[in-house]
Parts: C-alpha cells; sequence; structure tokens
C-alpha cells in the first residue's frame, strides 16, 4: 500500500547540513503495523514526517520516492496533499495536549477534519463527530463532545486524537510515539484501542516508538533504525530472540525485562560484576502518617492520604504508582520542597518535618537528601555550565572555594563517567545522558545519606537508561546511600530496588519485598500494573 | 560508558566560547545587527566627543548668518540667531542619550524587582502590584508623563523620572512573566536542594534567565524613550531653550517651515528618527547575545 523507495531527507542547519535519513526503503501492508524502532535523532521520526510532507522548514526530500497506493506523494501538489492527510494517510501525535487546540471544545475538532473532508454536513457534523468518539471508546461520548482538552486526561486527550485520526477512515495511520508520557494503564488501552480499531477496519498502520518491548507486542514486522538508516528488518520475535545487528542486541539488551538483571542491560563486552550493597538494619528515614491536603476549587484534595514507610540505612526502596497517584508529592515532601499538612518525617532520628521547607535550605541535614530530578533538561540552569551546576550545593551547603571546589566538581564528574571538557559546555550543547549525569553528580556531590531519584530515566533512551542504571547502582554500593527510587516503570524497580510501596490515589496500596509483590502481587492493582508493561519476547540467553 | 561521548564531537573551547567571541559571531550572523551597532557606535561617539569636535559653540548666535540654508560652513544652515544647526545637533545627543538611558536603566530595575517579587511569590503581592500597574496603564502615558513633569517642575531630572514611571509597567510585567513559567522549574527547585534561600534562587538563577526578551524591550524602549523626551520638550516641558534639545529644536524649527526654512526643523527630526530607528534594529542582537542558547 505504501512503499518508500531510498529515502533520504537533509535539513539546513547553522553548520550545515545535516542528513537526517539516509537512504531507506520500507513497503507498508494493507491491514498490517510496522513498527519503525530507534532512539533519538534515528531519524524515525523525519521519515513520518517526510512522507506527510509536514517537514520543519529547511528540511527537505533529497532523494527516493513514496508512493502511496499508486500516487507518488513526493511529486503530488501541495492541495492534493491537503486532501490525502487525514483522509487517506493520518497521524497521531507524541503529545496528545499538544495536538489539540487548546481553546476549541473537542467535538468541534472532530467535526472540522470531518467537514474538511466532506465527511460530513454542517447538520450532521454533530452526530457522526459523537459517533467517531464513540469509536474510541470514550464513555459519555455526547456529554465529552462539549469539553476542552484541559479537562481531560491524558489518555483521554490521547483517545480524542485517535478519533481525529480516525474520524475519515483513513487507510493508512502513522502512530508516532503515540503513548509517551502515558500512564502505564493507559498506555496497554490506547495501544489496544488502536490496534483494535486498525483490525477491524483493515488499515495499515506505522508504529514510531523507541520502545522494543511495546513494538514487538503490537508489530507484525519491525524495522530497527540508527543515524538515518535502516540496520535490521523482520518479525519481532526473530528480532528479540535472534537479532542479527549488533546494535539491535545492544537495544534488545537494554531493554528491562523479567529475568534480566540491571548487568544483562549492558552490552556483554562491558558488563562486569554487580557490586552488592549492603542494607543495615538501622532505619535512615521513617515516614509517619504523611498526609498531604491541597485546597481545590471544589473542595480540599488529597494529594496523599496518612501514608507511613521506612527505608533502611543502604536500602533502595521504589515507590511505583500512576500519575495523580502522589507518589511525587510524597518525595517533595521526603526531600523538603514541600510541606507536609500533617505527620513526621523522621531522619536519622529528627523530625525534618518540623522545619519549614522555606528555611530547609539552613538546616544543617540539608546536605543529607538530595534528589535527582526527573527531567535532566528542566533541572539544569540554561544560562550555568554544567561545572556551575554540579558546584552549587558545594560552594552554597560545603562552603568550598577556589581550587578545592574545581578539584571536587572534577572528581564527581569523573565518577558519574562525564569527560572532563564536557564541563564547561551549557546545558543545551550537552545530550540528554551527558545532562543525567551532570544531575546525578549534582545530587550526591555532598555524599548524601539518602537520595531521592524521581524517574530519572524516563527521559531517555533505553541505552542510555540502561547506563545510568547501572551508574546508580555503581554509586549506591560505592557510597553506601539510601534510594527512593520514585518510577511508574516496574520492570525498571525490578532491577533497582530492594523493596517496593504501591501507590495509587494517595494511599499505598501494596508493599514489601521486591520480588515477592512481583511475582505474587497482593492487590488488584499492582496485577494490572504488571500486566499493562509491555512483555517483551525473552532473548536467548547472551 | 565512552559511548555517549562519542555521539558529539569534542569541539569545547572552539572559538565562540568566550564571551566577546560570541558577540563577533552574532555580528557577523546577522548584517542588520552590525548596522544597527555601528550607528549605535556613531551615536555614543557623539555623545562622548560632540562637544569637542563641533566647529561652533552651539550656544554662540551670530546675528549677520541668521536662516542661513545648508551650505559648508553651515552644513545644517543656520536658525534665526545665527547658531549652527549642525553643532547643537550634535551636542544634543549627549543630553538625549543621557535622558532615555538613565530613564529606562531606571525602570528596567524598579520594573525588575516588582515583576520577580509579584511573579516570584504571587498571592496578594501579585495582586497589588499588578493593580497599581493597571493603575499607571490606565493612563494615557504620554499625558501622565507630561502630568508628573508639570508637578515636580521642570528640570531634567524630573523628564528622567517621568518616563522611568510610565515605563515601569511593561518591565513589571514582561519579568513577572518570566519568572512565572520559571519558578517551579526543575532548575529552580534543584537551587533550592543545593542550599539557596528563595531570594537567591530568583536572583542568580530564575531571573536571568528572563534577559533575553528583556533585551528586546530594552532597546525598544530606549528609542521610545528619545521619542518621549523629545515630545515633551516640544510641548514645553523639560528641557528649558537655549539648551541643544532635539525635541526642542524641532519646536522651534517648525515655526519656520512655512516660511521655507525646513532645515532648521528636518535635520534635529532626522537625528531623533536615526536614534530611534538604531534602537530598534538593537534589540534583537542583544538577545542573541544575551542568550546562552545562541552559542552553539
Amino acid at each position: 500500500m505504501l512503499s518508500i523507495k531510498d529515502l533520504s531527507v537533509a535539513f539546513k542547519t547553522r553548520k550545515g547540513e545535516v542528513n537526517a535519513v539516509r537512504g531507506i526503503s520500507l513497503d507498508v501492508a494493507k491491514g498490517k503495523t510496522l513498527g519503525i524502532v530507534g532512539e533519538s535523532g534515528s531519524g524515525k521520526s523525519v521519515t513520518s514526517y517526510a512522507l506527510m510532507r509536514i517537514l520543519d522548514a529547511g528540511g527537505e526530500i533529497r532523494t527516493g520516492e513514496v508512493v502511496y497506493g499508486g500516487i507518488d506523494l513526493r511529486a503530488a501538489s501541495e492541495k492534493d496533499m491537503r486532501d490525502i492527510r487525514g483522509r487517506e494517510i493520518s497521524m497521531i501525535f507524541q503529545n496528545p495536549r499538544a495536538a489539540l487546540n487548546p481553546i476549541r471544545r473537542v467535538g468541534h475538532q472532530v467535526e472540522d477534519v470531518l467537514i474538511r473532508h466532506a465527511q460530513a454536513t454542517r447538520q450532521d457534523a454533530k452526530a457522526k463527530a459523537i459517533a467517531a468518539l464513540e469509536a474510541v471508546k470514550i464513555n459519555d461520548a455526547a456529554a465529552r463532545y462539549d469539553a476542552y482538552p484541559f479537562e481531560l486526561s491524558g489518555g483521554m486527550c490521547q483517545r480524542i486524537v485517535i478519533a481525529i485520526a480516525l474520524a475519515c477512515k483513513p487507510q493508512l495511520l502513522i502512530a508516532d510515539e503515540p503513548t509517551t508520557g502515558l500512564d502505564i494503564t493507559t498506555q496497554k488501552a490506547v495501544m489496544d484501542l488502536v490496534g483494535d480499531l486498525a483490525r477491524e477496519r483493515g488499515m495499515g498502520m506505522i508504529l514510531i516508538t523507541h520502545d522494543l518491548g511495546l513494538a514487538s507486542q503490537y508489530c507484525d514486522r519491525i524495522v530497527v533504525m540508527k543515524d538515518g538508516l535502516i540496520v535490521e528488518e523482520g518479525d519481532p520475535q526473530k528480532l528479540f530472540t535472534d537479532p542479527q545487528h549488533a546494535y539491535t542486541r545492544k537495544l534488545v539488551d537494554a531493554t528491562p525485562r523479567v529475568g534480566a538483571s540491571i548487568r544483562n542491560l549492558l552490552p556483554p563486552e562491558t558488563r562486569t560484576a554487580e557490586p552488592a550493597h549492603k542494607v543495615h538494619d538501622r532505619p535512615l528515614l521513617e515516614v509517619r502518617d504523611l498526609v498531604k491536603t491541597y485546597p481545590g476549587k471544589s473542595g480540599p484534595v488529597q494529594a496523599v492520604k496518612s501514608i507511613s514507610f521506612q527505608i533502611k540505612s543502604g536500602q533502595s526502596l521504589g515507590l511505583v504508582g500512576e500519575s495523580g497517584s502522589g507518589k511525587s508529592t510524597t518525595s517533595e515532601m521526603v526531600v523538603r520542597l514541600q510541606d507536609p499538612t500533617s505527620g513526621n518525617i523522621l531522619f536519622d532520628g529528627q523530625d525534618i518535618a518540623a522545619t519549614p521547607s522555606a528555611r530547609f535550605m539552613r538546616h544543617p541535614m540539608r546536605g543529607e537528601i538530595q534528589m535527582v530530578f526527573q527531567d535532566a533538561t528542566d533541572s539544569l540552569n540554561p544560562r550555568g555550565t554544567a561545572a556551575s551546576a554540579i558546584a552549587e550545593p558545594l560552594a552554597r551547603i560545603a562552603r568550598m572555594r577556589g581550587s578545592k571546589l574545581n578539584a571536587r566538581v572534577a572528581e564527581l564528574a569523573e565518577l558519574v563517567g562525564l569527560p572532563q571538557p564536557l564541563l564547561s559546555r551549557f546545558p543545551h550543547q550537552l545530550s540528554g545522558g551527558q545532562k543525567a549525569r551532570v544531575g546525578i553528580a549534582r545530587a550526591i556531590a555532598l555524599e548524601p545519606k539518602l537520595l531521592i531519584l524521581d524517574e530519572p530515566t524516563a527521559a531517555l533512551d533505553v541505552s542510555i537508561q540502561a547506563i545510568v542504571l547501572n551508574l546508580l547502582v555503581d554509586l549506591r554500593a560505592q557510597m553506601g546511600m539510601s534510594y527512593l527510587f520514585v518510577s511508574h516503570d516496574l520492570n525498571v524497580v525490578r532491577l533497582l530496588c530492594d523493596e517496593v510501596l504501591v501507590m495509587k490515589h494517595g494511599e499505598i496500596v501494596d508493599r514489601g519485598p521486591t520480588a515477592a509483590v512481583m511475582d505474587n502481587p497482593s492487590h488488584e492493582y499492582t496485577r494490572s500494573l504488571i500486566e499493562a508493561a509491555p512483555q517483551p519476547p525473552n532473548p536467548v540467553a547472551a | 560508558m565512552a559511548d555517549m561521548t562519542a555521539s558529539t564531537p569534542d569541539t569545547t573551547r572552539r572559538k565562540g566560547d568566550t564571551t566577546l567571541g560570541h558577540i563577533v559571531y552574532v555580528l557577523r550572523d546577522n548584517p542588520v545587527t552590525m548596522l544597527a551597532f555601528a550607528m549605535l557606535a556613531f551615536f555614543l561617539g557623539c555623545a562622548f566627543f560632540g562637544p569637542a569636535l563641533v566647529p561652533y559653540d552651539p550656544l554662540a548666535t551670530n546675528a549677520a548668518r541668521a536662516l542661513e540654508a545648508p551650505s559648508w560652513d553651515h552644513w545644517f544652515g543656520t536658525d534665526n540667531l545665527g547658531r549652527d544647526v549642525f553643532s547643537r545637533v550634535i551636542v544634543a545627543t549627549r543630553l538625549d542619550l543621557t535622558i532615555s538611558v538613565a530613564a529606562v536603566a531606571l525602570s528596567f530595575v524598579i520594573g525588575s524587582i516588582l515583576g520577580s517579587i509579584a511573579g516570584y511569590w504571587g498571592g496578594w503581592l501579585d495582586a497589588v502590584l499588578n493593580r497599581c500597574l493597571d493603575t499607571i496603564m490606565a493612563f494615557p502615558l504620554f499625558v501622565l508623563a507630561m502630568g508628573v513633569v508639570a508637578a515636580l517642575g521642570n528640570t531634567v531630572e524630573n523628564i528622567i523620572y517621568a518616563t522611568a514611571i510610565i515605563n515601569i509597567p511593561f518591565y513589571a510585567r514582561l519579568v513577572r512573566a518570566e519568572v512565572n513559567i520559571r519558578r517551579h522549574s526543575g532548575f529552580a527547585q534543584a537551587a533550592k536542594l543545593a542550599g539557596n534561600s528563595d531570594l537567591r534562587v530568583l536572583a542568580v538563577h530564575i531571573f536571568p534567565n528572563s534577559l533575553p526578551p528583556m533585551m528586546v524591550q530594552v532597546s525598544l524602549n530606549l528609542g521610545w524613550a528619545i521619542l518621549n523626551a523629545a515630545g515633551l520638550s516640544f510641548i514645553g516641558l523639560g528641557v528649558a531653550p537655549p539648551t541643544p534639545e532635539w525635541g526642542i529644536m524641532v519646536a522651534e524649527g517648525a515655526n519656520f517651515i512655512v516660511s521655507g526654512e525646513w532645515w532648521l526643523a528636518v535635520f534635529p527630526g532626522l537625528w531623533l528618527m536615526l536614534a530611534v530607528f538604531t534602537f530598534n534594529l538593537l534589540g534583537d542582537g542583544l538577545r542573541d547575545i544575551v542568550d546562552p542558547r545562541k552559542r552553539t
């Protein structure tokens, strides 16, 4: 149905031309799902933009041909393309909130595309729009028709985007990271929905993702892209069990899965023995009856409802939950960026919740509890160099100055594997993995006893995630730190944590040693989380 | 772990990493910026050295040569008292630039402080400050400036204060918005964990990030402040004759346009226009210079 031959795309930039896609060929058959898997910068999204002819300014298709159902998309006029987009080929974007117009009712946005492609008239548009919303299993579609995007959850917004994409019954659907940023149960629901609809309508689909596990579950065939080239192509099962290309093998290895240890994520040649970390009996952190209530428009909102837990010295505790479960609020209270409504936080026997967060920066314990933030880019001041970010806590809390400070910064960079020349760079000159390392170096600069990790790898490619997770394991063994690891990814928590807490609606619903909770979940919610996680086929023992 | 660094070639400490190198790069990259900076240099030169270089004393009258058209002796002609218009236009640069720069600096500082406080702490402080700023903006700004000068007295300082007051809301609003979107950002939180007080987080980490859009505002505002000062002088408030000032010179020259002595009003007006034009062009270049993300 769609056939791409020898496509190459180049972008003009200030530093000259960048070849984003360098001669790729692929075919999508009717009713089949093709997965394009690759890490950031592999050219997977650019490929889809090129075939929709929606490349950014400066981007240009250099060579190759793109034929859809006998039409040469490269030669088609802009007017023809406007008819094809949405009518024949549709696209689902990464961030559903950004893809919807924030100030238009979602129903009207569905109508727009119907009317544009003459699938509805002004009179019957509303009924057809509601039918389209019902098709993506939105409950009470007639009421949702009048909602604005900000009134809907992320998963619901993605359903609306899918409804818009599928409203005109296109033959080919391009889904560009459709579930990134969605909760794991929502991800499963959205992917199942898209898969079912594609099957029902005999629609071809291209699923673009960085998650090999996800692709293997929903695709008939997978191509693996790297640096604008297709390095491997084949059946998902076979890609996992018998990857031919070294890069595919690296991706397969780096995908967290049941039965793999944390060192297994790394390429075989760089694997070393996993260092053991010692857990002492002495509790380092004791949280008692912690409550956080926010004043809301319609009455107070209980974000955290009286939770209690303990972290022993040297222990790693995983805190798992979906968005809105209160896990981030909990971690922010523990790190003293927020004040609890009531309850105690005992750190080394001292109630640190007694000091308000606004004055906690002068507390002697400030250096003992540090945090690695979720988004490494957002957590670095765009105007400061890597070195200045790492030096900040040393200068402010440890009062280090001059050459002593510089030496310590260099030492920390070494510890987290950040090459010295990068220290003078600004955040925008660093890659995602490098920024994550800067964030970790800053957090461990004062040798804290407790490190709170708020989804430190959520924004990273899997191969970088593998490296960062292993770095965290090494640092834990080296420095004897305790971790509070906040994540929605159970597979990652399993690799790193001794014990796990599962949170839902501000309450702890399940807790215990990680292996016990994962293998025999006692609570229904834990079970649904584990089932929703994509289960990549197990590769042959590497 | 070496593979993470291999992806980007090691190009640290290239030319352009230093501040000076970066400025040179920005200037080279955009000829319009280059032109704006050249014109700025010219006006600054006039302001610093003008009074020493001009051929005639700007205040010296010469009844014998009154109202002469531009010639080799008097490039811009002479006025009704025989004063050299060229000398007066050049000498006036210092006064006009001083007024606008001082006024803009004053409103920049006050506006930044008010806006930062409102944007960072929010709540009732924000509400009170915003309503105060709304009150200022509710007046026609030039009329407000007239009122301030008329009430405080006809001096150069009062023109500066008046111009500063009517500009404060623009800076405060801009800073408030820029600070507000960053107050919960990761780097602000991280700075708190590193032992910074709220005030330090605001001053050292958050506020400098609002500089790039501020620079655009500053340069547009400089031109606007010059116009404002000249406007006040034009209607007889502020700088008093015979002090050379573009606004007064245009006002005085306007009387002679009907009788054909166009050069009295046109040349000071042209200079005024060029100065405003320069500052308006300067904005983009200044923004690029203070934005570290442009240092790729």
